[in-house]
């Protein structure tokens, strides 16, 4: 579903992704770990290209995009479509109430009339349990229900992956559970995820697969079990020695 | 000596009642002027003057250099001249040129490239006043640079520059009485030629002066409802 390939990314002289290599199947979750710095927000966001990688080659759901090759604006937009994005801050549409936040992009991208996309935004604000909250503003909700609204905002644009970038590392802790709650129904609907977080819980119960990013590569991959009970590298001992 | 104070206070009163006298009979032609002249000036100034400053803020944020350049100049010539001077250009230089333009339309262009001008600034201010991870948001669920920019960023850029447009609106109607000097019968125009006629200049101007002073005050508290109403949706 997803694979990346010898993805680089630089910002001027400064190289924070040396090279990326990954493959997911469809329908797996993958946990991204690391520490501060190490790229992983990078990483998303150049899956998302809202960064623009330097070089390197992208594959989502059979669609290819060379980042060797410069990449028109419509390419780019097209490939964005097949990723959904989760934010750590949310970025929900202030100005807009949760159902209005949901519908914006199937309305305003999609051309999907506006009932249809209403009957859709429902049903995917119901999934995340907001029914209740559809007519809200985002300052009239929680931190964690304003997130359950990001995600249904994400996935109503159907992508075929979703990227979440530490959903849960702004929210007050008695709220984490109710976003990780909606992240493990989502992959349990056969979703693929690429996850960066530092929930250590939802990874070892969740993820299909985690990965060790330091300094701008993978340092380590492999299920949950073998990174967190025999990781192979020192690196990654240290880093989840200093986790606990 | 008692006759003397008694014709004098005589005197006294028969001037302050012929100052209640104009006053009074100066109120509906000074009202008029407002009513016809200061307040649709005011108002399709600052409407044809908003959409000016849209159109100069996008093309300054935009990555097209020429546009970038002619906004740049716009702003920097009207900011950088008297309004009056504008004014003058407007309708006593033109004609040189064989553009003869009538004094209302005179006023509503320069007023309207002013209003341009200077909310150009304001509401590209505005724009950037908005956070980066709203851009990226609306990118992320596949909006094009348009579409964010008219359905997210330019309903909160309009919302943040709620105090500042407002501000400049109420200059605007104290800005309108520049117009008298082009011959519009506006407001502060009826109070000169009424001063003029009855040699009141005090009590007129004072009158015209007050007259601005209330519609500002309304406005100010208009101005305010507003402000608090629109603060919570916009992202911080
Ligand atoms: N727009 C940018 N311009 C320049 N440098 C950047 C930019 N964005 C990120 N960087 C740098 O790239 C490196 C990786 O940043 P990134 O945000 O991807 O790390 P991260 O793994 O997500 O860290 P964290 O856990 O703190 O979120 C950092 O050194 C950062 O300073
Ligand atoms: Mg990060």
């Amino acid at each position: 579903m997803v694979r990346v390939t010898n993805l680089i990314k630089q910002f001027g002289e400064l190289e924070v992704l040396k090279g990326m290599e990954l493959n997911i199947e469809k329908g797996k979750i993958v946990v991204l770990i690391g520490p501060s710095g190490s790229g992983k927000t990078t990483f998303l966001r150049c899956l998302n290209v809202l960064e623009t990688p330097t070089s390197g080659i992208v594959e989502i759901d059979q669609k290819v995009l060379d980042f060797s090759n410069s990449v028109s604006k419509k390419a780019v937009i097209q490939f964005r479509s097949l990723t959904g994005m989760v934010f750590q801050n949310y970025n929900l549409f202030p100005h807009m109430t949760a159902l209005g936040n949901v519908m914006e992009g199937p309305v305003t991208v999609k051309k999907i009339p506006k009932q249809l996309a209403q009957k859709k935004a429902e049903e995917l604000l119901q999934k995340v349990g907001l029914a209740n909250k559809m007519n809200d503003y985002p300052f009239q909700l929680s931190g964690g229900q304003q997130q359950r609204v990001g995600i249904a905002r994400a996935l109503a644009m159907e992508p075929k992956v979703m990227l979440f970038d530490e959903p849960t590392s702004a929210l007050d802790p008695e709220l984490v559970g109710e976003v990780l709650k909606v992240m493990e129904d989502l992959a349990k609907d056969g979703m693929t995820m690429i996850v960066v977080t530092h929930e250590m819980r939802f990874a070892k119960d969740v993820a299909d697969e985690v990965i060790f990013m330091d300094g701008g590569h993978i340092v380590e991959q492999g299920p949950p079990e073998q990174i967190f009970n025999r990781p192979q590298e020192a690196r990654t001992r240290q880093f989840l020695r200093v986790l606990e | 000596m008692a006759k003397m104070y008694q014709s004098n206070s005589s005197f006294i009163d028969e001037k302050m009642i012929r100052f209640f006298d104009i006053a009074q009979s100066s109120l509906l032609p000074l009202l008029e002027g407002a009513l016809y002249y200061t307040i649709p000036l005011t108002f399709i100034s600052f409407c044809i003057g908003l959409i000016l400053a849209v159109l100069s803020a996008i093309a300054r944020i935009s990555t097209i250099k020429i546009f970038q350049k002619i906004s740049r100049v716009y702003v920097s010539i009207i900011r950088g001249t008297p309004l009056l001077v504008q004014l003058f250009i407007i309708f006593y230089g033109l004609p040189n040129i064989g553009i003869i333009l009538d004094p209302f339309p005179s006023a509503i262009i320069g007023f309207s490239l002013n209003v341009g001008a200077y909310g150009s600034e304001i509401i590209r201010a505005a724009i950037l006043s908005i956070p980066k991870g709203q851009w990226e948001a609306s990118f992320s669920i596949g909006m094009s640079y348009r579409q964010a920019l008219k359905r997210i960023i330019l309903p909160q850029a309009s919302r943040v520059s709620v105090p500042p447009l407002s501000n400049t609106f109420i200059s605007l109607v104290k800005d309108t009485s520049l117009a008298s000097l082009v011959l519009v019968t506006e407001m502060f125009r009826k109070a000169q030629q009424i001063a003029a006629r009855e040699n009141e200049f005090l009590l007129l101007y004072a009158e015209a002066g007050l007259i601005y002073w209330v519609i500002c005050f309304l406005l100010s508290i208009i101005q305010m409802k507003i402000e608090n109403r629109l603060e919570r949706y916009i992202a911080k």
